[in-house]
This record gives structure tokens, C-alpha cells and sequence, in this order.
């Protein structure tokens, strides 16, 4: 009996390694598959080739060369230089800000959130169920419904066009809640709470050197994804901010994009070479926290 | 629990709770009152304007205007084709994914993910690039094989753009329904395979009936979110207005109410009617496949 069970856990484990059993496969079949992939591979790079290609390339090679392959010189350096000197360095600037909306915004967000998602799931008081049901509701209700009203209310309070307009919507994340409630339900367990508690210490104390401590993990998902999610943005900064020195990066190429029909000042080179830097702090942002993501990503498909 | 160590818990959710109200609850309310209201401009438009009560006037002007059930309808149509394609292609990948080795799974895992990493603005300007006449390689690419397109015609723009949201969403819909197909007992396999079914056969019979369900929830839901659409659009909109136009989608025409035509009353209306709709399908769809499940 003992023999058997074993021999059937020990089965399992071997298969879950190197499954699935490539003997049950015929060479050409496998070879089918990668092809496919292959495909699906190239479909999916092309086009950030093409883009590590053009910031490569000056306007005539822009416009007169295949575009899937370096010709005409190499003018990454110079499509920098004029990318950082463009209106008095306008692209460092929008840097700057998207890194100090979804840096900061995030961190705010992600503390409000832990704290919040561990009241709920450790503590029952009154109105929690409502709290909970806010938090899931407001998953349906759509931005622009939430958008334009905060813009004039804003406005009403002179917080339109400062960076506030962007960091304070940033601090309160429904989502963020939601996860963090999740993580708090799987990390900490109601016992250490208690055995705290009899140790004497506060509820502050217990949430800041234990909780936090304890919820690294799930922490820095929370922040990960708030982060892509404040760097993505587009339709709130489009809506808060007019004056071009407080926009995202993301806002400042949509303006370079439409300048060509706007004013016939033709930016392509500027926007790609901007496009292609844009995508590396998210890059970075991501394989660093690859760890965090990948459980984020997972999570994130229960929403 | 004692009672104090209660409201210390409810203290941690004290900052969310005010923001909350700030942030959601006043804004909603701020829109549905405005909704009821409509400007008038009095006599000869130089007294100012004032706001006049007008009940649910507003909605049966949205709800009859031609242009924003128009554009919502346009959209739901655009997302009954784009969602399932991407969809049926992740489901490919997965599958293909899960039939050849782990190593080799996971190197391509990562290559069919880099465009998930990259921020949907930045991939719709890429995007419009590659489809640009003067700058990206496909219309060449084209003409090689002897097709003229045009992907800023207004026939192609919304192929154009479903393109662009395939290839930005599969590889993120691949992980998960990979991870999903992960949860298939493996025995299950081995005794279809003693039985003589083919590897092709094994994964239509067994993986993909495994996470269909989850696929026609994640798809169905999807549709819905497009209604929101709005990024994409309006990057296009910035190379081609005139294939474009501002009421090309629900919240285009939203925008545009507000800013450009100065008509809070009524963009607010038309976002209240937006979320209504966006519930109401939920809704619906949620009875729907609870029933389904029963």
C-alpha cells in the first residue's frame, strides 16, 4: 500500500519535470510545431525590429531604404542628441514626469492599497462588505464616466494642469485592493496576529514591521502592475494636463505624431527613436520584477 | 475580536474609503446630476449662460442619436471579430506551447511576450508607422506581391487597428491559457494515447474542451471593455482625420462633446448611458453564464 502510494507520487513529480514525454512524438511533428512558433515569433518581434532599425536611420534612410534592415549609416547618436535637444530637452522633462507619476503615484497606491486590502481581510468591522463591494463594482464603471468629472472638479480646485491631477488618482487604486486583499488572505495567518497582540505590540506596529515585511511579494506585484498601468496611461493625463511640461511621455509622441498635419513639421525620426527609449524603463521595470509578474500576470486573468 | 481592535482595523481602510468618495463616488454623482441639467444661453447670449433642470431630457437625446448608438454598435461589431480571432490565435500558441518541451517552451514564452511589455501607445505608433505609405515596410511589402493597400482607408482602418490589438494582446492571453492547460492531469494523455488518439486529436478532445469555458468568459468580457476603446483611435485619428472622425468611438464622442463642443451636460449624459450599457451587458452576460454553468 505505502509502495504503491509512493511509487504513484514519485510518478507524478517525474512527469510534471520533463513533461510532456517528447517519446510520444514523432520528430516531424515536432518540427511542425516549431515552425508555427517560429511564425508567431517573427510576428510578434518585426515590428520592435523595425523599430531598433529606424531610430538607427536619418531621414533619408527613413524615407528611401528597405526599412527592415540598417543602410545608410548609423545615426542612432545623432537621432539622440536631437531627441534630448528638441525644444529645449521637452522629451527629458516628459521622462522625468512619467517616472515621478508611476514612480511615486505607485508607491503611495501600493501602501494605501496594502493597508487597506489587510483591514479588509483581517478585520471585521461594520460596512466592510460595502467597502469589499465598492472595490469590485468600481472594476465596471468606465473612465471617461470617472474622467471628466474629476476634470472639472479639479479645475474647481485649481488642480488641473499640476502634477497633482495625475498623482492623486494614482494613490487610490480599486484594483490594487482587490489584490492586496488576496495576498493578505494567503500570507498571514490569523495566529501570528494574535500571538502579537498578546506580545503587546499596536496595530500600527504589527501592520508596518510584520505585515509589510511579510507581504514583500505581494507588495511589489501591486506595484509592478500600478506602475505599468500609470506609465500606459493615456486618457486621464490627455484629459488633466494642458501645458506640455507636465505631460507623460505618453502624450508628448501623440503631439509629436499629429504635428505633420497639425503644422507640417514631420517628427517621424523624433517619435521612434522616443517610442523605442520609452519602451526600456518598462523593460527594465519588468524584467527585474519578473519574479512578481508572472503571478501578477495570472492574477491579474481573475479580474 | 474586541470591539476597540475592530475600528483600528476599519482605521486601516479610513484613507482608501475618503478617497474613494472623492475620486469615484463624487465624480459619478457630479456627472449623473449634470445629466440632468442642459445650458441655456439667455436672450442674445451675452447675460451668460444658465443651467436649466430638464429631467431625463439628455438621455433620450443620447439614447436617439444616430451617431453615438451608431459608434457603439460599430464597436461591439469590431470586438465580436477582433476578441475571438486574437483569442482562437493565443489558443493556438498555447497548444503548440504545451506540446513541444518545457525548454523550448519557455524560450519562446519570452520572445512572444516582449510585445505585451510594451506600452499600448508606444505599439500603436509603431504600428501606424509600419502601415505609414512613406516611412514602413508593408506597403512596399505589398506591392511586391502586387496588392496597392491602403491601411488608413476607411475600409481597412478597422482591420488596421484590430491587427495592432491582436498583436499587442495575444501573447498575454497565450500565458494564461498555457498556464490554464498546465492544470490538465497528464494521465489523462497517456491513456488517450494508449486508446491510439493522435496527438491533434488529444488536443481537441481533451486540452481545449478544458478551458473553453474560461475562454468564452475572458472573450465575452472583453467585448464589453471595448466599448471603452479609445487609445488606438485616436492615434489614428491624429495621422487620418478624415477617415477617423471624432464619433468614431463612444468615448471619442464623449471627448469631443467636452472639450470641443463645450457640452459638459451632455457628455456627461452620454457617459452615465456608456456605463449603464457596460453594466447592463455584465449583467446579462453574468446571468447568462451562471445559468449556463447550473
Amino acid at each position: 500500500m505505502t509502495m504503491t502510494e509512493e511509487r504513484a507520487s514519485t510518478g507524478k513529480t517525474v512527469r510534471r519535470l520533463n513533461r510532456p514525454d517528447p517519446g510520444a512524438r514523432s520528430r516531424g511533428g515536432q518540427r511542425f510545431l516549431l515552425v508555427g512558433l517560429v511564425l508567431a515569433s517573427m510576428y510578434s518581434l518585426f515590428p520592435v525590429w523595425w523599430l531598433i532599425v529606424a531610430s538607427t536611420k536619418d531621414r533619408t534612410g527613413l524615407y528611401q531604404s528597405n526599412g527592415l534592415w540598417f543602410s545608410g549609416g548609423w545615426h542612432l547618436w545623432d537621432n539622440l542628441r536631437q531627441l534630448f535637444t528638441y525644444n529645449d530637452g521637452i522629451f527629458l522633462r516628459w521622462t522625468a514626469n512619467s517616472l515621478l507619476y508611476a514612480g511615486v503615484g505607485s508607491l503611495g497606491g501600493t501602501l494605501l492599497a496594502l493597508a487597506t486590502g489587510y483591514g479588509l481581510a483581517r478585520f471585521q468591522f461594520p460596512g466592510r462588505n460595502l467597502v469589499f463591494a465598492c472595490v469590485v463594482g468600481s472594476f465596471l464603471i468606465p473612465i471617461a464616466l470617472l474622467t471628466l468629472p474629476l476634470y472639472l472638479l479639479f479645475s474647481e480646485i485649481g488642480l488641473v494642469d499640476t502634477p497633482w491631477a495625475m498623482l492623486i488618482p494614482c494613490l487610490i487604486n480599486p484594483f490594487s485592493v482587490y489584490l492586496a486583499k488576496v495576498y493578505t488572505e494567503a500570507t498571514i495567518p490569523y495566529e501570528l496576529l494574535e500571538a502579537a497582540r498578546i506580545d503587546g505590540a499596536g496595530e500600527l506596529r504589527i501592520f508596518f514591521s510584520i505585515v509589510l515585511r511579510m507581504m514583500t511579494t505581494g507588495g511589489a506585484t501591486v506595484f509592478l502592475l500600478a506602475f505599468v498601468n500609470t506609465w500606459n496611461a493615456f486618457f486621464l493625463p490627455l484629459t488633466v494636463l494642458r501645458g506640455e511640461e507636465n505631460w507623460t511621455l505618453n502624450l508628448g509622441l501623440y503631439n509629436w505624431s499629429g504635428k505633420r498635419l497639425e503644422s507640417g513639421v514631420d517628427l517621424t525620426s523624433l517619435v521612434l527613436t522616443g517610442a523605442l527609449l520609452s519602451i526600456v524603463p518598462m523593460a527594465i521595470m519588468m524584467v527585474a520584477m519578473r519574479r512578481y509578474w508572472r503571478t501578477g500576470v495570472t492574477l491579474g486573468a481573475l479580474k | 475580536m474586541i470591539r476597540s481592535q475592530r475600528w483600528k482595523g476599519a482605521a486601516f481602510t479610513v484613507p482608501f474609503q475618503l478617497g474613494f468618495v472623492f475620486l469615484y463616488l463624487l465624480p459619478i454623482g457630479y456627472a449623473v446630476y449634470q445629466s440632468l441639467y442642459h445650458e441655456q444661453q439667455s436672450g442674445l447670449g451675452l447675460g451668460g449662460a444658465t443651467e436649466k433642470f430638464v429631467g431625463l431630457d439628455n438621455y433620450k437625446e443620447g439614447l436617439t442619436d444616430s451617431a453615438f448608438m451608431g459608434s457603439v454598435l460599430r464597436v461591439v461589431l469590431f470586438a465580436c471579430v477582433q476578441i475571438p480571432v486574437m483569442l482562437l490565435i493565443s489558443l493556438v500558441l498555447a497548444l503548440l506551447l504545451d506540446a513541444v518541451t518545457s525548454k523550448v517552451a519557455g524560450r519562446f514564452r519570452i520572445l512572444l511576450l516582449v510585445p505585451y511589455m510594451i506600452p499600448g501607445v508606444v505599439a500603436a505608433l509603431v504600428w501606424i508607422n509600419l502601415y505609414s505609405p512613406d516611412v514602413g515596410p508593408l506597403t512596399p511589402l505589398g506591392e511586391f506581391f502586387g496588392f496597392h493597400w491602403n491601411f488608413f482607408s476607411p475600409s481597412m482602418v478597422w482591420p488596421s487597428i484590430g491587427n495592432l490589438l491582436t498583436w499587442h494582446g495575444i501573447g498575454y492571453n497565450m500565458v494564461i491559457i498555457y498556464s490554464a492547460l498546465q492544470g490538465v492531469p497528464r494521465e489523462l494523455f497517456e491513456a488517450a494515447r494508449l486508446d491510439g488518439a493522435s496527438e491533434w486529436r488529444i488536443a481537441r478532445s481533451i486540452k481545449v474542451p478544458f478551458v473553453r469555458g474560461a475562454l468564452v468568459l475572458t472573450g465575452m468580457l472583453s467585448i464589453i471593455q471595448m466599448l471603452q476603446i479609445f487609445n488606438e483611435p485616436a492615434l489614428f485619428r491624429n495621422i487620418t482625420p478624415q477617415t477617423v472622425d471624432d464619433s468614431f468611438t463612444p468615448i471619442m464622442i464623449i471627448y469631443n462633446q467636452a472639450f470641443n463642443a463645450g457640452n459638459y451636460h451632455y457628455a456627461a449624459t452620454l457617459s452615465v448611458l456608456l456605463a449603464l450599457i457596460l453594466g447592463v451587458g455584465s449583467f446579462l452576460f453574468y446571468r447568462l453564464t451562471s445559468r449556463e454553468v447550473d
